[in-house]
């Protein structure tokens, strides 16, 4: 059998159903074995599209997301999606090709060294040099993807190699000695947990990303409903914990809540689950929640003490730890009125500090109130993607998001052109689902050539420019820190992206009036196909509350 | 705070934090990798990345072909150990980390000391070579090879005394090093 044609198999046998990517020289014998494979090959227009499109994919289903490229500028292509991958723990598996063998190293035509490229930003790579190491390379890079912390592998395969007949036999084991992540929990610790929690008077629960990855969202709110535990998520764990719930504080971090912030601030006990302290979330690390201590869950032991000293580590799933936290927690029948007085403290915040801005006194649309409409429109049944700004920390504000995987975004890398392929990517993966893209006008044009991709895979996702006619997140903080010096954060004549869309074969619409606000996004929900919707909001509108790079919680503004 | 709690439990003040730190000591990491391109890539890269220094670093086979063995000293007082193990072991192909304390540990480098050596220092020189049981593997008109082997102290020292003849050059394979008693390192 080719080595391409096992590959398929091995693809099939990890029950792929679906991958991303585009052919090229070096991967033309993978494209054959395609060609009648089973498998549905959505042929995007640029590698970067097909990478963000896996992760998309990634995120809504919780499977993993295959992208494919060829040698050279296919495969560096692939390299924002990559480390966009490894900053959000999104189970990726990437296939290269690469030159022949006998080219290697010689700068053949299209040859790039992309497995020294990526290797500080994968997860792990693989370097096929025996056609017959291929199928257990496969597996390997799908377990290692799936398991543990989740991440981005690579798998480069010279095209010579590829195309070579190998003995193939499905593959049942592997062997990797160096790879066994600790998934159960440290029983004692857990233990120790609970008393800690019990003896807490000031108690916040912190979820990231990681109870997502980990499936754990009911594990989570069980914990946190164990008793009456105030809970705040990172921009990667929103859904985690149903944003419509009293115990619910709002985001935190530097764009979150008051009420999420202060509560940090003066905590007695933070349990961290599947979170990373990211500088984001932090500030200021030295005045970071001065009076804490700290519970840190988390699959991955590096993360734990890397930014802030852990008092009480548990290394392992948040879904095999959290449900036993619980019951040692319960056993413990803690007195819940010990809460009183901190729920008092954090009312008063929510009271004094709620989520709010000002509505325009005319007809023009605030971008927080579009989030908004888009929220009632949606009725909130809807997997939401974002680029990177603005747009996506409104998004992160005023959507609330009542369950996991529904809110899809790029917190790590900030990579801009995210969304739209990663929409792309969950649609397909979810296709009875809503699949709206929040996007700004300045991010949407990084990866809009996917809208091709789109119609011509027939992917009815509904796009949600943000138009501002500015890099909107540049232009804040150029107004806040740097002393209103515009530099280049004028968008200037965007495309008309009514016309642009049409272009595409898309439908294109538009409102710039708080009147037909609702309406038209109405119908752009309504209509068939891919749509793209052009939403003019206030130029000049910042993005409150906000804790200024580098500073505390208490240094909060707006 | 006269709030109420649950009497008897833990009290958060006695909880220590636990892990990092830096330990102000040399540290003798002996890693088991697969033997397999790119590992020496990857280790040197997270090295890189993360901003830790490789003091020495000494790479060999083992008894068994697909293993490696890396020995890295690393300076405790300026890296947090437990981060870099930890990140060590986040690589695939790393099997296994020991940190070895220096009482448990014996451990060895191989020094070769070119030295100026003409009249009546060549005498003084042999010498010292003899006192830190070192060998003259080249000899030349004007100059001897010494081949020292010890920790790293005792190379040091004896670089410490043939320095004033005219050392022409020092080379020095980094430390290696096995755990005292039976168990495997």
């Amino acid at each position: 059998m080719r080595a391409v044609d096992a590959i398929m198999e091995c693809l099939k046998a990890e029950g792929v159903e679906h991958v991303f990517g585009l052919p090229g020289g070096a991967n033309l014998p993978t494209y054959d074995a395609l060609y009648d494979a089973g498998l549905r090959h959505i042929q995007c227009r640029h590698e970067q599209g097909a990478g963000h499109a896996a992760e998309g994919y990634a995120k809504a289903s919780g499977r993993v997301g295959v992208a494919l490229a060829t040698s050279g500028p296919g495969a560096t292509n692939l390299v924002t999606a990559i480390a966009d991958a490894v900053m959000d723990s999104v189970p990726t598996v990437f296939i290269t090709g690469q030159v022949r063998t006998d080219l290697l190293g010689t700068d053949g035509f299209q040859e790039a060294d992309v497995t020294g490229i990526t290797l500080p930003i994968v997860k792990h790579s693989i370097m096929i040099r025996d056609p017959e190491e291929i199928p257990t390379a496969i597996h390997e890079a799908f377990h290692i993807a799936r398991t543990g912390r989740p991440g981005p592998v690579l798998v480069d395969i010279p095209q010579d190699l590829s195309r070579a007949d190998i003995k193939y036999e499905p593959v049942d084991t592997l062997d990797l000695p160096g790879y066994a992540p600790t998934t159960e929990g440290n029983a004692k610790q857990i233990k120790l947990a609970a008393k800690a929690l019990a003896n807490a008077r000031r108690p916040v629960i912190y979820a990231g990303g990681g109870v997502v990855n980990a499936n754990a969202s009911k594990e989570l709110v069980e914990l946190c409903t164990s008793d009456r535990f105030p809970v705040t998520c990172t921009l990667m764990g929103l859904g985690a914990f149903p944003a419509p719930h009293e115990q619910w504080l709002g985001m935190l971090g530097m764009h979150g809540t008051r009420a999420a912030n202060y509560s940090m601030d003066e905590a007695d006990l933070i349990v961290a689950i599947g979170a990373r302290f990211d500088d984001r979330i932090t500030g200021k690390l030295s005045e970071f929640a001065p009076r804490a201590k700290f519970i840190h869950i988390d699959v991955d032991p590096a993360e734990i003490s890397k930014n802030v000293a852990a008092h009480i580590p548990i290394v392992g799933d948040a879904k095999a730890i959290l449900p036993k936290l619980t019951i040692e927690y319960r056993a413990l029948k803690a007195d819940s009125g010990r809460l009183d007085g901190w729920w008092q403290r954090i009312d008063g915040w929510r009271e004094k500090y709620p989520l709010a801005y000002e509505d325009s006194a005319d007809s023009e649309i605030k971008p927080q109130r579009m989030i908004e409409a888009l929220y009632e429109v949606t009725g909130g049944d809807a997997i939401v993607t974002s680029d990177v700004g603005q747009h996506q920390m409104w998004t992160a504000q005023y959507f609330h998001f009542d369950g996991p995987r529904k809110w899809i975004n790029s917190g790590g890398l900030g990579t801009m052109g995210f969304g739209l392929p990663a929409a792309m990517g969950a649609k397909v993966a979810m296709p009875d689902a809503n699949v709206i893209c929040v996007a700004g006008d300045g991010s949407v044009a990084m990866n809009i050539q996917e809208l091709a991709t789109c119609v011509t895979e027939d992917i009815p996702i509904k796009v949600f420019i943000m138009n501002n006619g500015y890099l909107g997140m540049v232009r804040q903080w150029q107004e806040l820190f740097w002393d209103r010096r515009y530099s280049s954060v004028d968008m200037g004549s965007s495309p008309d992206w009514v016309k642009l869309a049409e272009a595409y074969g898309a439908t294109g619409l538009r409102a710039v009036d708080k009147g037909e606000l609702t309406d038209v996004l109405k119908t752009a929900m309504e209509t068939d196909g891919p749509v793209v919707c052009d939403v003019r909001v206030t130029p000049e509108e910042n993005c409150y509350p906000m804790i200024p790079a580098g500073q505390a919680a208490r240094d909060m503004v707006g | 705070m006269g709030e109420p709690a649950t009497p008897e439990l833990l009290n958060l003040d006695d909880l220590r934090e636990s892990g990092s730190g830096h330990t102000g000591r040399k540290h003798i990491l002996s890693l088991l990798v697969e033997n397999k391109p790119g590992v020496l890539a990857r280790i040197a890269g997270l090295f890189a990345r993360r901003g830790f220094n490789i003091d020495s670093l000494a790479v060999g086979p083992t008894d068994d072909a697909r293993i490696s063995r890396l020995t890295l000293t690393v300076d405790g007082a300026t890296h947090p150990i437990d981060q870099v193990t930890k990140q060590l072991h986040k690589l695939i192909n790393v099997i296994k980390i020991r940190d070895l304390q220096p009482d448990e540990a014996v451990a060895r480098e191989l020094a070769l000391f070119k030295i100026t050596a003409d009249g009546d220092s060549r005498a003084q020189i042999m010498q010292f070579a003899e006192i830190f049981r070192g060998k003259i593997v080249d000899v030349h008109k004007r100059s001897l090879t010494v081949e020292v082997t010890g920790n790293d102290d005792k190379i040091e020292a004896f670089e410490e005394m043939v320095r004033p003849f005219g050392l022409i050059e020092m080379v020095r394979t980094g430390e290696i090093a096995v755990s005292r008693g039976k168990g495997t390192t």
